[in-house]
């Protein structure tokens, strides 16, 4: 058997909306603790609840290691507006940005903006690929070594390492370059929660670095898994450059074992996985799913954040990683080391000159 | 209606015995901007991108016991003769996200960002500084700007089709929009530590919309709005909807005709003199004595302005490709070429042919070469002298009702401001001209701004 590669765990911060600093930060501490991959902020127009890239990146300075995951919707926000915070993001984290890809599905957020009308899920998802396909390039608009700072000629930049991305979507055109230099990571990590059957699942396999997925047991996962995979390598990426993660939603809220937990109760359906009961059996499904291989970790919704989070990272993480499955600090700065995923190339790195 | 609580004259500050206190100035710092007075060639200069810049001058002006940082905004990468212009510093974060970090390392700065009301929609942006106005606790400030800038709408989705004429209308609208969706939210109640939702909706000439905003009301009720234009409709905007207005006027007499015409404004939308402050951008260099002063001056607007730069400055004015030309000769002959757009992205400099002529009357008079004549008529300083010197004149142009304080727009990232930090502040505290610490925990309180009104339900 190949040595199973390890296992990854982030998990969602957010639960009844909180305005003020001090809660986020204290959250994200504690999954910084227990070293998880990154945390997710989920965010909406269409209810309560403060921006979540704004929330993260106050976080960033109160923070060392952990991955900062807003939530940032495409469909209202302007595509040079997306890349640009979250390339900041990453500036002021020092490279542990990501940003989750979200549509704003209905009516109510359409009238919102007042500039146009809802649109059906398939447009939404196809847009928001536009949407990450823009932002890529607007990060790699300015090469690495762009700045030379060279008294000689007077040039703060080389302006041959500058582009134009001249981007043309259905609905949407960009010029470019960036405002803002190649973030730290060169490319912000993508994440994709990819319903099963959904629209969002083509715009995952294209465009993700990190894929949410439904699944009530680890073959209906690993199913999952290979079909991303598949549709990935048919869009010319390695498919090995793609993490799957499970979505587990959790409340540690009772005691050990109140019932028969986990694996075999769980209901199997698009809501997926769900765990209700105690820290340790917790930490036992997370391991036989693992060792099973067919995913690469979990992103974990506690039910209640403020409870479950530390009971999730003092309890379940613990467990895991006395058992050596699970790292006890971060050996790496950044998110994507984090996940073991390289840092891109940059798409116009060898085009010569701008337009 | 609201009461007002009766107020002395703006600014003034009444001793016990009833005496007028010396008038206190207001301070904010200029993030280094992406021109050519940032100093990018001095061995001091450090990243313009980097998280560690923003941090330093931020925790600088805090210590200095300023009112505000200050973040300006450019959407575009400018151009000039359809090339990505590359002699000065160029590249920045985007604000809001940045000043969110920033008031993680700050606990009573203000915090400013310069956002554009034309490619952006005042739903989302409202949100935005709300949310740093609660993670700040209460330190958030809005720049408004607008562009009928084609070039720059190039990388919206909007475009860039607003007319100059409908800049201000769009500004004004956006502006009591956001207010609309700040005061949304019912005050908070026993069982709802926030308040609740309540729907908004507007309709108006620019925005049609309704819904719910997510964010309770915030810590200062509204962010403070600050306003940068010195046109009639910019002044008029001012005084009737911003806190603070920023300034070019960089001489006492035009400061003070400035400041009386915009505080003038005020009454005719029921507010007071107090209520709008007035702070001109203004740069600083120290010495140990005034003519070292001078000479550290001179040396670095020969530092802004290369001999690139001084033909740069030279293209725009002319409209036409001066490269040939030797920034050490004279200036050239021919005459500019006023239908030329060779430079995108920047403001238009005025009636080309009377610059020029200007730039070489002053050239021949004084038998200036290209680039000391760009050197002449472009870098300017706002006050150079000693700190005693510094310090005098800027509380001269406070008393004489030229300003209210300053927008300080240092020449070197980071450390810009350290110099005026460590050895002004302490002379304008001397004076009783400046706080020694922060009496309040929201940037609307170190203003001395009013609470802003909310409206009644239903109102």
């Amino acid at each position: 058997m190949p040595p199973i590669p390890p296992l990854l765990l982030a998990a969602e911060i957010g639960g009844p909306p909180r305005y003020d600093a001090a809660h986020h930060v204290g959250l994200v501490r504690l999954a910084e603790r227990g070293a998880l991959d990154f945390v997710t902020l989920r965010d909406s127009f269409a209810r309560p609840g403060p921006d979540a890239l704004e929330v993260l990146a106050r976080v960033a300075p109160a923070t060392e290691r952990i991955g900062l995951v807003p939530t940032v919707t495409t469909t209202h926000t302007e595509p040079f507006h997306v890349s640009t915070a979250v390339a900041t993001l990453d500036w002021v984290s020092r490279g542990r940005a990501g940003w989750l890809v979200e549509v704003s599905a209905t009516e109510a957020e359409a009238k919102l903006f007042g500039r146009k009308p809802a649109a059906p899920a398939p447009a939404l998802w196809r847009e928001a690929g536009e949407v990450a396909d823009v932002a890529a390039r607007l990060w790699d608009s300015w090469e690495d070594d762009a700045e030379i700072r060279d008294t000689s000629t007077g040039r703060f930049v080389d302006r041959a390492k500058l582009h134009h991305v001249d981007f043309t979507g259905t609905d949407f055109t960009v010029r470019g370059p960036s405002i803002v230099p190649r973030p730290p990571q060169g490319h912000p990590v993508t994440v994709v929660d990819a319903v099963a059957g959904g629209h969002s699942e083509q715009t995952a396999a294209r465009h993700a670095d990190v894929v949410l997925v439904r699944a009530g047991r680890p073959e209906e996962a690993a199913a999952v898994a290979e079909r991303l995979r598949a549709r990935a390598a048919r869009h010319g990426r390695d498919p090995g450059s793609l993490r799957i993660l499970v979505a587990l939603s959790v409340d540690l809220g009772g005691g050990e074992r109140p019932r028969e937990p986990g694996l075999d109760s769980a209901p199997s359906d698009a809501e997926g996985l769900h765990h209700s009961g105690g820290p340790v059996d917790l930490a036992e499904l997370i391991t036989r799913w693992h060792t099973h291989g067919a995913v690469d970790g979990f992103h974990l919704t506690p039910l209640f954040p403020e409870r479950d989070l530390e009971r999730l990272v003092n309890g379940t993480v613990a467990l895991l990683q006395h058992r050596g499955l699970f790292r006890t600090f971060h050996p790496g700065g950044t998110l994507r080391e984090h996940l073991g995923l390289a840092r891109p190339a940059n798409q116009y790195a060898s085009a010569g000159e701008t337009s | 209606m609201t009461t007002r609580t009766p107020r002395t004259a703006p600014g003034t500050r009444r001793a016990a015995s009833g005496a007028p206190r010396t008038r206190r100035i207001h301070l904010a710092a200029h993030f280094p901007g992406v021109n050519s007075t940032t100093v990018w060639a001095d061995p001091r200069s450090r990243s313009q991108i980097d998280f560690s810049s923003f941090e330093h001058l931020a925790r600088t002006a805090e210590r200095g016991r300023f009112d505000f940082f200050f973040l300006a905004e450019g959407l575009r990468l400018r151009e000039h003769k359809g090339l990505i212009h590359d002699l000065d510093v160029v590249g920045r974060p985007e604000s809001l996200t940045v000043l969110s970090a920033l008031a993680a390392v700050t606990d009573r700065l203000g915090l400013a960002a310069t956002v554009n009301a034309t490619f952006n929609e005042p739903y989302e942006l409202a949100r935005r500084l709300a949310t740093l106005d609660h993670l700040s606790a209460g330190r958030a400030a809005w720049n408004v700007v607008t562009s009928s800038d084609a070039f720059t709408g190039e990388n919206f989705r909007r475009g860039g089709y607003l007319d100059r004429a409908d800049r201000y209308t769009r500004a004004a609208e956006f502006v009591a929009t956001a207010r609309e969706l700040w005061d949304s939210w019912t005050p908070p109640g026993p069982d709802a530590p926030y308040g609740e939702p309540r729907r908004f909706a507007h309709a108006g000439a620019e925005f049609t919309i309704e819904g719910e905003f997510t964010v309770p009301r915030s810590p200062q009720g509204h962010p403070v709005v600050i306003q940068a234009g010195d046109s009639d409709e910019g002044r008029e905007f001012a005084a009737s909807a911003a806190d603070v207005v920023f300034t070019r006027h960089g001489t006492l007499e035009a400061g003070r005709a400035f400041y009386d015409d915009v505080k003038a404004r005020l009454a005719a939308y029921g507010r007071q003199p107090g209520d709008l402050k007035i702070m001109p951008g203004a740069t600083v260099v120290l010495g140990d004595t005034d003519a070292d002063a001078r000479e550290r001056a001179a040396a670095i607007r020969e530092q802004q302005v290369s001999p690139q730069n001084a033909i740069l400055a030279l293209e725009q004015v002319w409209g036409r490709d001066l490269s040939a030309y030797d920034p050490d000769g004279p200036l050239p002959d021919v005459d500019p070429d006023p239908d030329a757009a060779l430079a995108q992205g920047r403001v238009r400099i005025g009636d080309p042919f009377e610059v020029a002529a200007r730039w070489r009357a002053l050239s021949e008079a004084k038998g200036l070469s290209i680039r000391q004549t760009v050197i002449e008529t472009t870098a300017r300083q706002s006050f150079v002298g000693s700190p005693e010197t510094v310090a005098e004149e800027m509380h001269t142009f406070v008393t004489e009702r030229a300003a209210d304080g300053f927008i300080l727009v240092p020449h070197l990232t980071p450390g810009g401001l350290d110099d005026f930090v460590d050895r002004v502040v302490p002379l304008l505290q001397e004076r009783g001209a400046f706080r020694t610490e922060y009496e309040g925990a929201t940037l609307r309180s170190h203003l001395g701004l009013p609470d802003p009104h909310r409206k009644a339900d239903g109102a």
